[in-house]
């Protein structure tokens, strides 16, 4: 997904000369193609991710739209208040691309996790959020991003996710797309990221069971796409939201105040899935710490069963 | 440690003019009519700012988006006083604002912001922003072959954030020879002496270390500023630095060097009037 994400850059820098791409020293040989062809255009700054931000604002300001990427983690907490002032507050058509959302840097340790990186973006005014579920949904993200207006915080996975997202459901920042309806009293599975994929595994399973199930790739955790979630959870008995983030601010706390302001009446049970407010006190992959948090599919169907059972 | 004169001390500067006067006498008028305001902060600056844009900087008050323009950055946003003064006497937007300066409806807040404020590049505020701002700036306008310099105006406490230094090793490594950091070097912030506080020096060799080229002048000596920012630049394609020794509170007796007038949030009347007697055309 990264190398899909990058050589998008590429090609939107092949399309349109205000783009610009800076990296916060990166690995060797990091968007080559892109320097040799477009060397004016291409910076690959040192580790001073406050600087890279300024620097990208200062750039958007003269009319360039910088690409800028590092760790997600460095790129969300350590130059938070330049994102905020230099991007945000100027509402600056910066792009910030996360690599490594989540726990993908699981035996690094908490220091590389980002796990609230979507949260604190969130908070942001005027800032997008967007974590494709796949490399394909990067793909056609990654057209739309060019003359989107205002910054937007674009979150990477690990790479070599399956593909589950279609061609024929496009791509619309801020509209979510609906992978299965839910059924009249069924459970709505909402997913962002990478856990779409598990959703929809977790979706055939129930389904297996007896259980109508839907589920929704919530691609754009902001702006919320919040008629679709509307729509499909007044259907639901149980919404289930599913993140590789912490529970506290992320889709699970989006959606469930969009459910508390946007349903009249009876409202479906709610469960938010995710990492718990506490860092990761594990290494290990990403694998094993998706396990940890029970947000393997065969754990996210004994969650879903032992809830709606219960309820 | 570079050698003491007499501007680094403060007391060689000539008298200030009759134009030093009369911006001060804004900055006042801002004072008086928000009632709060980073006094001495704004009174160390008024000479670096009037010589910049009365001399220095190719501008257009009637097009402040003017592409060719030269860019200024106040970084030490809460100094904004003296830029509004400054401003508002370019023509920017009329004097009379300053009366309004922190209220409700007010264009004017107690930091600049970029969108309200005719002729403000950046918004500041949070400090340690407008370097790296105006690296991206001099990069954006390198890329697009224009030739105006990025002037980035700078306070001395606010050279203790880590994020000024990434950002001008950032402009050292791009070789940015229309770059230009200044530093308001008053030798106080808000808690007290920067020699107590956070020792700077030895400032100029610091930013010689980073790579610039480096001036130092009074800076409430409006002919030595016009000679040093107008002056042949030397330096080629690195950045340059001028530090600016100055004096917080200048021009009002009873706020210079004083900490407590870092800020105020309650000015009676009296001592606007005093500050206003301070400066009266002699």
């Amino acid at each position: 997904m990264r190398r899909t994400c990058l050589d998008q850059v590429h090609a939107l820098a092949r399309r349109d000369e205000r783009v610009v791409f800076i990296g916060s020293d990166l690995g060797p040989g990091t968007l080559d193609a892109f320097k040799s062809e477009f060397p004016d255009r291409f910076f690959m700054e040192g580790v001073s991710e406050q600087a890279v931000i300024g620097m990208a604002a200062g750039m958007a300001m003269e009319g360039y739209v910088p690409y800028v990427n590092t760790i997600a983690t460095f790129l969300t907490r350590r130059c938070f208040e330049q994102v905020a002032v230099d991007v945000c507050l100027h509402n600056l058509p910066v792009r910030l691309i996360g690599s490594g959302g989540g726990l993908v840097y699981a035996p690094l340790g908490p220091t590389h996790l980002a796990t609230e990186d979507m949260a604190i973006m969130r908070a942001l005014p005027n800032m997008t959020v967007v974590a494709p579920a796949d490399a394909d949904e990067m793909t056609r993200f990654m057209a739309t991003t060019l003359d989107w207006p205002g910054p937007i915080y674009i979150r990477l996975a690990k790479g070599g996710d399956p593909i589950i997202s279609r061609d024929a459901d496009g791509f619309r920042t801020g509209k979510a797309i609906t992978l299965r309806e839910v059924p009249e009293g069924g459970v709505a599975l909402i997913a962002i990221g990478v856990m779409v994929n598990r959703a929809l595994k977790a979706a055939e399973t129930l389904a297996g069971e007896g259980i109508g199930v839907g589920v929704l790739n919530v691609h754009t955790l902001k702006p919320l796409d919040s008629d679709t979630i509307l729509t499909q959870a007044r259907q639901a008995r149980a919404v289930f939201t599913l993140e590789e983030h912490t529970v506290t601010g992320g889709l699970g706390s989006a959606v469930a105040e969009t459910l508390i302001e946007g349903l009249e009446g009876a409202h479906p049970i709610v469960r938010r899935l995710g990492i718990p407010d506490a860092f990761p006190a594990a290494y290990g992959s990403q694998d094993s710490l998706m396990e940890t948090y029970g947000l393997q599919p065969e754990q996210i169907v004994e969650t879903v069963l032992a809830t709606v059972r219960k309820g | 440690m570079a050698r003491e004169t007499a501007f680094r001390m403060g007391v060689a500067s000539p008298p200030l003019d009759a134009r030093s006067r009369h911006l001060r006498r804004l900055i006042i008028k801002g004072l008086d009519g928000g009632g709060r305001g980073h006094v001495g902060s704004a009174m160390s600056l008024i000479e670096i700012l009037r010589v910049l844009y009365d001399d220095v900087l190719s501008h257009r008050p009637d097009d402040p988006a003017w592409a060719s323009r030269d860019r200024c950055i106040l970084s030490k946003g809460h100094g904004c006083l003296a830029l509004y003064a400054v401003l508002a006497e370019h023509g920017y937007f009329p004097a009379d604002a300053l009366s309004g300066f922190c209220g409700p409806l007010s264009f004017l807040g107690g930091h600049p912001e970029r969108g309200k404020v005719p002729g403000v590049e950046a918004s500041t505020g949070a400090l340690g922003h407008g370097l790296a701002i105006g690296v991206g700036m001099a990069l954006g306008l390198k890329m697009g072959g224009r030739k105006s310099g990025v002037v980035i105006v700078m306070g001395d406490g606010e050279i203790n954030e880590g994020s000024v230094w990434e950002a001008a090793m950032s402009a050292a490594k791009h070789r940015l020879g229309r770059l230009t950091a200044v530093i308001d070097y008053n030798k106080q912030q808000s808690y007290g002496p920067t020699a107590e506080v956070l020792e700077l020096e030895p400032l100029a060799d610091k930013w010689r270390s980073f790579g610039f080229a480096v001036s130092e002048v009074d800076g409430h000596d409006v002919e030595a500023l016009r000679g040093v920012f107008r002056g042949p630049r030397e330096t080629g394609d690195q950045p340059a630095a001028v530090i600016c020794h100055t004096v917080k509170g200048k021009g009002i007796p009873f706020t210079e060097n004083d900490p407590t007038w870092h800020h105020k949030s309650r000015i009676p009347a009296t001592q606007i009037a005093e500050m206003m007697a301070a400066l009266e055309d002699k």
